[in-house]
């Protein structure tokens, strides 16, 4: 198993804690001017989405996790879980609820999105940064109105609710930034 | 911190700090100088290469070799042996600017190579060279910088510093209660630190006592506890406590100042018990710099010394939350 040293440590490095996959989101070095060495980290943990605080003595090292990232394709949903693609091999991976909990509002069929394995097994699904989604319904649009600022709900064909323009028409497609849920712009 | 892109012409080449620093940085060297020669103290520098190296638990020195891979010898960590030496043989007061390089330390306060001011005062204890630290610090400031480094200077024990944001007293607790305060206080203790009481007091002084002083003011920790004396000497006492002090300001640990130990013995058995620790841990243990204690043995005169980060300084100066920002070419650009 391959291990990392504390002075390897940076942002998104991915260990094994207590047999759980974690990233590291920041790690700071402390050290008094004569005395022990420390790396404080703030860790996330991939299997709970729980972030911790953790301390080591520097030169510790730590197992890595075998956590890789892989883009693929999604294709439907089941009732029970949701099921991916990898494009290249045609290499299939069913994930259920639990995964699915960020992404699962964003996800149209046909999609690309990132699907991270941990020994070969899907632990989260993240959906595109920006992903170009149908309104199926809203309230009638406000003609002309593109200035005051005004918004109104609308819901997007796989579900998720957004708040938009009130100038924005059901059926028309539109931009959304899945990171703050926030509508982006039109599509024409 | 301006940030350029990396260019189409190969690997980035451009300094980190910006040059405006780099002015800031030059003028604060400037007036380092000026403050030593006002005062008499003789400048001096000696090697950063050496055949021997500190013994110390935490310090980890670099080692060199030859072409073909045989050892040369070791850079050195700071110039406290070789300005001993010099102390010894009747320089009297001196100072150095040196560059010196420690192992496995990077970080937002840390480059493997960085700028040591170390100085010497014979005859004087920690307490008077307290004041011209302070005085020292307005100096570098500068006009300019007034307004920054506030007039009064806190100066508390360790004692003190550990009961008023620790919760504990550090001369007395236990290491089970010194990891149950740690851990009151958020602070998750690696299971390895086991019951170093040494580590577990250096996890606390890290995380609960340093954040806790107040960044903009100057704020001098004194009297350490024994296990903590590295080379100064002990004040009599109950329980005896090390004549040393650290400075805090920035939010960071500035300069250690040591009452220094002139006992030639006691100096080559806290060597001895370095590399006893070392050697227990599986630690590299490097060769101990007899001619120090030669020097000792034939006299170092009472001095108290302190050795100062300047790109420490220079980052409180310029308002720098990281070391690169301070640094032409930090590791990783060079």
């Amino acid at each position: 198993m391959a291990t990392y040293s504390t002075n390897e440590f940076r942002s998104g490095l991915k260990i094994l804690l207590d047999g759980d996959p974690c990233v590291i989101l920041e790690n700071e070095f402390v050290k008094p001017g004569k005395g022990q060495a420390f790396n404080r980290v703030r860790i996330r943990n991939l299997k709970t989405g729980r972030v911790n605080e953790k301390t080591f003595k520097s030169n510790e090292s730590v197992e890595s996790a075998d956590v890789v990232d892989t883009d693929m394709q999604y294709l439907y949903y089941d009732g029970e879980f949701w099921h991916f693609m990898v494009p290249d091999t045609y290499e299939q991976h069913a994930a259920d609820a639990k995964v699915l909990e960020e992404a699962k509002d964003w996800l149209k069929e046909q999609d690309l999105c990132q699907v991270t394995l941990w020994n070969g097994q899907p632990l989260l699904v993240s959906p595109p940064n920006f992903v170009e989604l149908k309104i199926v319904e809203t309230d009638p649009g406000v003609r002309g109105d593109t200035a005051t600022g005004g918004q109104k709900p609308a819901k997007l064909e796989t579900g998720a609710v957004v708040r938009v323009p009130l100038f924005i028409e059901e059926g028309e497609v539109i931009r959304v930034d899945t990171r703050t849920g926030a509508y982006v712009s039109r599509v024409k | 911190m301006p940030t350029f892109r990396a260019s189409s012409n190969g690997p980035d080449w451009r300094p980190v700090a910006s040059l405006a620093t780099l002015r800031l940085r030059a003028r604060a060297l400037q007036r380092v100088r000026a403050f030593f020669a006002d005062r008499g103290l003789l400048e001096v520098d000696t090697p950063q290469l050496s055949a021997a190296a500190a013994t110390d638990l935490h310090l980890e020195s670099l080692q060199v070799s030859q072409p073909g891979g045989a050892a040369l010898g070791w850079l050195h960590t700071s110039p406290e042996f070789p300005m001993k030496r010099l102390l010894a043989a009747g320089a009297g007061d001196i100072w150095q600017l040196a560059r010196v390089f420690r192992g496995a330390e990077s970080g937002r306060r840390h480059n493997p190579e960085f700028t040591l001011l170390e100085w010497y005062r014979v005859g004087w204890n920690a307490a008077a060279l307290m004041d011209e630290v302070d005085d020292f610090l307005r100096a570098v400031a500068g006009p300019e910088n007034r307004g920054q480094i506030p007039i009064e200077v806190r100066r508390l024990s360790y004692r003190e510093a550990f009961t008023s944001y620790a919760g504990f007293d550090p001369f007395v607790a236990a290491t089970d209660d010194i990891v149950r305060q740690l851990a009151r206080h958020g602070v998750a203790v690696p299971n390895s630190l086991g019951d170093d009481r040494a580590a577990c007091l250096d996890l606390a002084m890290a995380t609960l006592v340093e954040p806790a002083l107040d960044p903009r003011q100057p704020t001098f920790i004194c009297d350490f506890p024994a296990t903590h004396a590295a080379l100064a000497r002990l004040k009599p006492g109950n329980p005896p406590v090390a004549d040393r002090f650290e400075l805090f300001l920035g939010g960071m640990e500035l300069a250690n100042g040591f009452h220094e130990l002139t006992d030639a013995a006691e100096q080559a058995g806290r060597f001895e018990a370095d590399l006893d620790a070392r050697r227990a841990r599986g630690l590299v243990e490097p060769p101990m710099e007899r001619r120090l204690i030669a020097a000792m043995t034939q006299g170092l005169p009472d001095c108290a010394g302190v050795a100062l980060g300047f790109d420490r300084l220079v980052m409180i100066l310029a308002g720098a939350s990281h070391i690169d920002e301070v640094l032409a070419f930090p590791w990783g650009h060079c």
